[in-house]
């Protein structure tokens, strides 16, 4: 993606989400999915866009009420979105979101 | 909901809480098993549809990090699908997500393709395209009774589905909220609780709020069911209008487990735990009840089974076949499945060092 400024061009990074290995079958077999911005934009709307194609995968981050499930930790830049905004935290070109399985079961 | 085949051979699935487990049968002695299948993931509901050329088998699965869904096999197994969008989600408007899954129940002979769900929270859906897609069941949905309704430790569930073969009514029973009957299909649900005791209540016997385990339809008298409660055991002869204790006869008025028998009369069985404060069966010697009167004597069947057992039986570890006599299985928190093929007369553990057993059911198929 590029994006304008005055009268030059220059390229914008898109947003990187990453995903732990449990979930890359459900993503075509990929670790790393892309969501291109050209500005600050949520974590949610950053996860619509990298599942819009791997509904299973939306469905295993997150229930029909758009909640984060509560054993999956999803983090921008190495915090994480509950200690934030949750899936109102925002996100830069750039920036990277990294879903981790929390610690749970038995 | 199995039927008949002629060249007979037998499924047995076990769900526990890491995996499911599935096994066929040429005789019901020697099991072939295969799994685990969804390792990691809780399976606390199983339903085999035999009604079709096909089997399929559904289960209900659940991770702890990644949620519910639903997923069938067409090939015992050796496959598996779910549709993308998910066989059991909550509309938009209900703001509600689903939690768990308890129950899959295949619908009548007569309704191919009809396939039950009870859920967490306390819902029930229908499917008609072979449990691929359920629907939302609004009129119990939209019940005024919901606000006052709880949940059990397990959760708030709708965890028995009860369906007339040939008409529209179907009993449901959660925990806690007790039974519910609809005359329509399952456009409306009334409470019938009446004799059925909830000591945990204010009000001893109220209209609703009952804590009931598991019920089954009688196989022989339409309007008879049966139904182990948190504390009593009971039968009803008018659809479930009202209810009378059958416990006399019984080592312990409180368990989980209530299974009908597929064509006979008056044949149930119960496996009893001794009570709120030990959850073990009664004098930690693990036994299967059998009435073959419904419910005025019990028979105590304890061959094959250990000399001592101090995990509980859940409401859903225990199921039958449809073969002639009957097969009984069922499954224990601590992982032992003991199958019968002699209606309850005598066991034999068929698995060991399972997970915590969450459902178990069994059919009879074709080939396999």
């Amino acid at each position: 993606m590029s994006c304008a400024s005055g009268r030059q061009w220059w390229p914008v990074p898109d947003i990187t989400v990453v995903l732990p290995s449990v979930l890359q079958p459900l993503a075509g077999g990929q670790s790393v999915l892309t969501a291109p911005a050209d500005a600050a934009v949520t974590v949610g709307s950053v996860l619509d866009a990298v599942t819009a194609d791997f509904a299973i995968l939306a469905r295993r981050l997150r229930d029909e009420t758009g909640a984060l499930r509560r054993f999956v930790n999803v983090y921008v830049d190495g915090d994480e979105v509950r200690r934030l905004q949750g899936m109102a935290t925002e996100v830069e070109p750039g920036q990277e979101v990294l879903v981790i399985q929390s610690v749970a079961g038995g | 909901m199995e039927r008949m085949a002629t060249a007979e051979s037998y499924v047995l699935a076990i769900g526990t809480k890491k995996g499911l487990w599935l096994a066929t049968s040429p005789d019901r002695s020697n099991w072939a098993f295969t799994g685990p299948h969804f390792l990691m993931s809780e399976i606390p509901s199983v339903g085999i549809d035999t009604r079709e050329v096909r089997t399929r088998i559904m289960v209900g699965v659940r991770s702890e990090h990644w949620g519910p869904t639903v997923a069938h096999s067409d090939d015992l197994g050796a496959t598996w699908s779910e549709p993308a969008e998910g066989a059991i989600t909550f509309p938009a408007d209900t703001g509600a997500a689903v939690e768990r899954i308890w129950q899959i129940h295949p619908d009548a002979e007569s309704r191919p393709g009809v396939v039950w769900a009870g859920a967490q929270p306390i819902s029930v859906w229908k499917s008609t395209d072979g449990g691929e897609h359920f629907e939302l069941n609004r009129g119990l949905w939209d019940h005024p009774h919901r606000s006052e309704w709880g949940a059990g430790y397990g959760g708030a569930a709708a965890h028995s589905i009860v369906v007339q073969p040939g008409g529209d009514t179907v009993h449901i029973a959660m925990s806690t909220g007790g039974v519910y009957r609809s005359l329509d299909g399952g456009s409306s649900w009334e409470p019938r609780n009446r004799g059925i005791s909830a000591g945990f209540m204010p009000d001893a016997e109220p209209e609703f709020g009952q804590c009931v385990h598991k019920i089954a339809a009688d196989a022989g008298i339409e309007g008879r069911l049966y139904a182990q409660n948190h504390h009593g055991v009971y039968r009803t002869d008018d659809n479930a209008d009202t209810w009378t204790s059958i416990a006399d006869g019984l080592p312990a008025d409180f368990g989980f487990v209530m299974l009908a028998h597929p064509r006979r009369e008056g044949t149930a069985w119960v496996i009893p735990l001794k009570a709120d404060g030990e959850r073990i069966p009664p004098d930690a010697e693990l036994a299967v009840h059998r009435t073959d009167d419904a419910g005025a004597t019990w028979l105590r069947s304890t061959t094959g089974l250990p000399d001592h057992e101090y995990n509980s039986v859940l409401r859903d570890a225990a199921a039958v076949d449809s073969a002639e006599p009957a097969g009984v299985y069922f499954g224990t928190r601590g992982g032992s499945v003991y199958a019968s093929p002699d209606e309850g007369e005598t066991f034999t553990e068929v698995a060991a060092h399972l997970p915590d057993v969450l459902c178990v059911r069994a059919a009879v198929v074709a080939g396999a």
